[in-house]
């Protein structure tokens, strides 16, 4: 069998979304844990399945609500599937998604929920410096140097990006501009009713360059999850199935290795990835509609983007407009809830939901027509991954 | 003068000793790195195996503490309670081509509002700290005229 005939492809389905309130960071009035229960019992709902149903979690990013917790707390009759997908970040996003899809196409489980729940107020934040005077490890290679923070540790590849292709600010800009646009229109985000200007971004501090502030995510409090079945199941549920055409995780050679000697450096680590992910699917760049690509910072959006095909590095100035990544009609639409940056930092799963509210016709910034829908996780992390999601007409 | 005020995390060596070696060389004034005793490769960070032999059979070595500019960044937002009002601060990303292009962290000397380029020449300057605990050395770097 080749990759694709043995893959997930069109055998798995989304059938069910759902997350809470979405907050500033520290700002949940319950638990972590009483959030996650709440995204995962809406997704239930919103599929139409009774939460007993479930036999299955998968998680990413050292999750902290365990499965087994879980399934007590909901008094599940069994837990047959129980997945923590390695690596810090958001890059497990769309890797997750995949091993429940896996999961269910080899029978390991029939009903299988990914979720991702923060409530940052009641644990350490990510964009802080841990406690403790000492490091060591990796940590001791950059740390007394100031070099600390995600968007510290990233900015130095994006940095490098930019020198090797001449890609300009307004590139990034243009980016952070297309998801405070369609937050806009969202009610769901946390930045509903906060436009973004070009002139207040260019006036926005640096946090550390290329970065200014509106190029970095949000910190949010929250939870979300996604509800899979099979693509058999799926099809007597209530709500349209999104199905799973293709995914792919990992990163290229020795991308981990310590102190910034990825020999691939200047990268957001897809460029052994996404070539996996269109094999799997049978598609290319041309095929998708509309893109939900993680923004941790801007640029590694517009690394991803160039890592899965959709322009050349040396176009990227051209392709990164305002215009070309708006929804209904953009060419390419780009983060249509507002993605990490202006509808929640849900740690990326918030780009799921709503590339199966794109593909349902429910978005708040629909685009036409939408039948394949890119979601890409965590660029610059390792491993990353990605997915695509497809309408029934295009299996 | 340190480029950062005392109060950043201070390095200790891993506790199963792999970066040791490092640590006492930058005591000494020495930039060490790993190579390999079969196929003399350089190997930058430290691991307990060559990646390309296989061979556990690591030593370390000094190197010419000298490179060229990969990449940088001005930090202005203060991720650390130390770094509070101190200002913005330049981080380096320094290749080193006398040891196999390895590639070293460090912050880059002088005015933090200085011109950066990337290929520019630049050499280590060792930075003491005498006073703290565990006493430590931190490799910064400082712009060259000459090139590489």
């Amino acid at each position: 069998m080749t990759p694709r005939e043995c893959s997930i492809r069109a055998r798995v389905a989304i059938v069910g979304v759902g997350e809470t309130t979405y907050y500033k960071h520290g700002r949940a009035p319950e638990a972590e844990f009483a959030l996650a229960l709440r995204a995962i019992l809406s997704a239930c709902e919103d599929a139409g399945i009774e939460p007993r149903r479930i036999d299955g979690f998968a998680s990413y990013s050292n999750d902290r609500n365990d499965p087994s917790r879980l399934a007590a707390a909901l008094g599940l009759p069994e837990l047959r599937f129980s997945n923590m997908q390695w690596g810090g970040g958001g890059g497990g996003g769309s890797a997750a998604v995949g091993n429940a899809a896996a999961a269910i196409a080899a029978g390991y489980a029939d009903c299988v929920v990914v979720f991702r729940a923060l409530a940052q107020g009641q644990f350490q934040r990510f964009g802080s410096a841990p406690p403790g005077g000492t490091v060591s490890g990796e940590a001791a290679l950059t740390f007394p140097y100031g070099l600390i923070s995600p968007a510290q540790r990233f900015a130095m590849r994006v940095m490098r990006f930019m020198h090797d292709h001449d890609v300009r600010q307004e590139a990034q800009r243009a980016i952070a501009l297309a998801s405070y646009h369609h937050a806009q229109s969202n009610p769901r985000a946390v930045m509903h009713g906060r436009p973004l200007t070009a002139e207040a971004y260019d006036a926005s501090r640096w946090i550390v360059e290329p970065f200014r502030l509106y190029d970095c995510c949000m910190e949010n409090d929250g939870a979300a999850a996604l509800v899979l079945v099979s693509a058999e199941r799926a099809r007597d549920l209530r709500r349209p199935p999104a199905y799973l055409l293709g995914v792919a995780q990992g990163s290229e050679y020795r991308n981990a290795a310590r102190g910034h000697n990825a020999p691939t450096y200047a990268t957001a680590s897809f460029t052994t990835v996404a070539p996996h992910l269109w094999e799997m699917a049978g598609l290319g760049p041309k095929d998708v509609n509309v893109v939900q690509s993680y923004e941790n910072f801007t640029g590694g959006v517009l690394m991803s983007l160039v890592e899965h095909g959709f322009f050349a590095p040396e176009e990227a100035n051209e392709f990164l407009t305002f215009e070309n990544l708006i929804a209904p009609r953009g060419r390419l639409p780009l983060n249509t809830s507002g993605g990490n940056l202006a509808e929640c930092y849900m740690h990326g799963l918030e780009l799921q939901i709503e590339a199966v509210r794109q593909l349902r016709g429910e978005s708040t910034s629909q685009v036409d027509g939408a039948r394949v829908g890119l979601v890409i996780s965590g660029p610059m992390v390792t491993p990353v991954s990605s997915m695509l999601l497809g309408t029934e007409d295009t299996l | 003068m340190s480029v950062l005020p005392a109060g950043m995390p201070r390095p200790v060596a891993e506790a199963d000793t792999l970066d040791a070696p490092y640590w006492e060389g930058t005591r000494a004034g020495e930039l060490r790195v790993q190579r390999c005793r079969v196929c003399r490769g350089f190997q930058w960070g430290p691991e307990w195996i060559c990646h390309r032999c296989h061979a556990f059979d690591l030593e370390w070595v000094a190197v010419a503490p000298r490179g060229r500019i990969y990449s940088w960044e001005r930090a202005w937002h203060p991720v650390h309670p130390t770094l509070r009002d101190h200002g913005p601060y330049i981080v380096v990303l320094v290749e080193l081509p006398e040891a196999g292009g390895v590639r070293m962290i460090g912050n880059l000397v002088g005015d933090p509002m200085q011109a950066v380029t990337i290929g520019a020449s630049v050499e280590a300057v060792f930075e003491p700290h005498d006073d703290a605990t565990l006493p430590f050395t931190l490799v910064q770097w400082k712009t060259t005229a000459s090139l590489l």
